[in-house]
């Protein structure tokens, strides 16, 4: 069977960092699920924090560095997403955007993706819906319906099915199972589309597409 | 082989002194750079085509005209023409007539430009860049080759009965180049027409020169122009020189740092790792170049930018002596130790040049 690749790509900048620790847990719980199902999963953690300068040298050179490289290489060929970010004055981060920025629009066309975000409260929860989910959607990801926020005091509740302030239904971990959950199945149920090398067009089709031949 | 120089034409502060040129001394300086370049033994010099400031070169065949009268042996270039905005009509006019007066020293490079105001300005739309390339050119390629020509593209007013003046000199056209950092479309565009590939190969890391190159040849063998190592491959490159490496590095900093590409960036170390730019000595820039033809292969010609980011007119012309009297002779006979028999030495030359070389 073939090895399923999954990365989280995180954009906390602490040591340690909430936003590291809910993009762990969402890959664990996602490899938990295609282990489960036999299947082959390889997992990995781009943190951006290590790629914020080459990130920036990026936009001002046009190109990325081998570092850069790599993890955009290791983002666009995963057969899923996980994304994580913490809440910065209403939004993602900037680091956040500025890698999404560089990635080509069309490298994630169709990928599974998990959207997370952490903060100080959860009065910042909407930011997967307003945010995150409009970015994804315009990289047309396949963006999974169950988003996970977690605020600071998520990660002082129990993980049962009681929630922190009562309203969303259930706590911390079972919301990270739920959508560690579907998005493995959405993971395992899609073929990989990676192809490796670009396509040539023959020059006559090129020129019959102007109809000048 | 060739070695030559291309130039830019932007008009940058020298920011060791803060000083601005004139658009007017920038241009007479270009002139002077190009009589140097002349003077000191190199083969090609070329200008870009801008129409935005801080730019200069709007108008190429003016100033390569201007150079044509006041030179005799050098191959007066571009890098790049913009085929996407400027009418077909028009390049085959302008260049042919740049042909005669120069006595056939003349080829040029199609490129599509990366500025996108000037797609707008000049009635055109820059999603079309690509076929726009392709459609013009074929255009061109007709308007050279064909005394009365019939037209209807997509982009352009048709043509019936037209024919494009004055005919290239002795009837052959001008040899042309297609100039491109990553659109396979343009390497393919070179290979169907057996023209030569021109690889930017400044400001980028050299993995995109080699995958474009190695397309390039492929598909240039694959249309029956010859085996891919017959292919006609240019380069770019950026150099600064002293005799010793950290005077090189210490002068060229301050230009480096402030540079308009890529400035306020990575730093000149790193840049000089990822990239061709090469900072120091003109053995180290001998290396450096020969080390080029690793991932190329055997190639016709390299091009250096040697007269952007503010450098003083004085020190441009000093670069252009190094090169000439220290660099290039050695590359010369360097690379043509290491060609094969059947790589051609150089791009086509108009049969005019090449005469005069066999004089």
């Amino acid at each position: 069977m073939q090895t399923l690749k999954l990365v989280a790509v995180s954009a906390g900048l602490g040591t340690p960092s909430s936003t590291r620790l809910l993009a762990d847990r969402l890959l664990q719980a996602a490899r938990h699920r295609l282990t489960e199902q036999e299947y082959a999963v390889d997992v990995e953690v781009v943190e951006l924090r290590d790629l914020a300068l080459d990130i920036a040298k990026n936009f001002v050179t046009g190109f990325p560095s081998a570092a850069l490289q790599e993890a955009i290489d290791k983002v666009t060929g995963a057969d899923g997403v996980i994304a994580v970010t913490p809440v910065f004055t209403a939004s993602y981060s900037g680091l956040f955007k500025s890698f999404f920025d560089l990635i080509d629009p069309s490298a994630l066309t169709g990928t599974p993706v998990l959207i997370g975000a952490t903060g100080g409260t959860a009065r910042h929860s909407l930011v997967l819906d307003h945010a995150l989910r409009p970015l994804f959607a315009y990289l047309r990801a396949l963006t999974l319906p169950t988003a996970v926020y977690a605020a600071s005091e998520d990660w002082g509740t129990g993980g049962g099915e009681a929630a922190p302030t009562g309203f969303s239904g259930e706590g911390l971990p079972s919301r990270i199972t739920r959508a560690g959950n579907e998005f493995a199945d959405a993971v395992a149920a899609l073929p990989s589309r990676r192809t490796e090398e670009d396509e040539i067009v023959p020059f006559e089709k090129q020129l019959a597409d102007l109809r000048l031949d | 082989m060739q070695f030559g120089i291309f130039t830019v034409g932007d008009v940058t502060a020298d920011p060791t002194t803060g000083r601005t040129p004139t658009e007017h001394e920038r241009i007479k300086d270009t002139v002077a750079i190009a009589l140097k370049a002349e003077e000191v033994g190199l083969d090609v010099f070329a200008t870009g085509e801008h129409h935005n400031p801080p730019f200069v070169p709007s108008s190429p065949t003016t100033l390569l005209g201007h150079i044509a009268a006041r030179t005799e042996n050098l191959i007066l270039s571009t890098s790049t023409t913009l085929i996407t905005t400027n009418d077909p009509v028009k390049i085959a006019e302008d260049y042919a007539t740049l042909q005669h007066l120069a006595e056939g020293r003349v080829d040029l490079m199609m490129g599509r430009g990366n500025t996108g105001p000037v797609y707008p300005w000049f009635g055109q739309d820059i999603r079309q860049g690509i076929p726009l390339a392709i459609e013009n050119y074929a255009l061109l390629h007709k308007l050279w080759r064909e005394d009365v020509v019939d037209w209807e593209g997509k982009f352009r007013t048709a043509l019936q009965g037209f024919t494009s003046t004055p005919r290239p000199l002795d009837g052959v056209p001008p040899f042309v180049w297609h100039g491109s950092i990553r659109s396979p479309e343009i390497a393919e565009q070179a290979a169907y027409y057996g023209d030569g590939f021109f690889a930017n190969h400044i400001f980028w890391p050299k993995q995109h020169t080699e995958k474009m190159v190695r397309l390039y040849r492929q598909r240039y063998a694959h249309y029956g122009h010859g085996t891919p190592e017959q292919a006609i491959v240019g380069l770019g490159g950026q150099i600064f020189m002293r005799k010793n490496s950290q005077d090189a590095i210490r002068e060229f900093r301050p230009y480096f740092d402030n540079a308009p590409v890529y400035g306020h960036g990575p730093s000149l170390e790193e840049f000089s790792r990822e990239t061709p730019l090469t900072v120091g000595s003109p053995q180290e820039v001998i290396e450096r170049t020969l080390s080029f033809r690793d991932y190329v292969g055997d190639y016709q010609r390299q091009l250096f930018l040697v007269d952007h980011a503010g450098l003083p007119l004085k020190t441009v012309l000093e670069q252009l002596d190094i090169l000439g009297e220290e660099v290039v002779p050695v590359l010369r006979k360097e690379f043509a130790s290491l060609r094969p028999a059947g790589v051609p030495e150089t791009a086509p030359l108009h049969p005019s040049v090449q005469k005069k070389l066999e004089v």
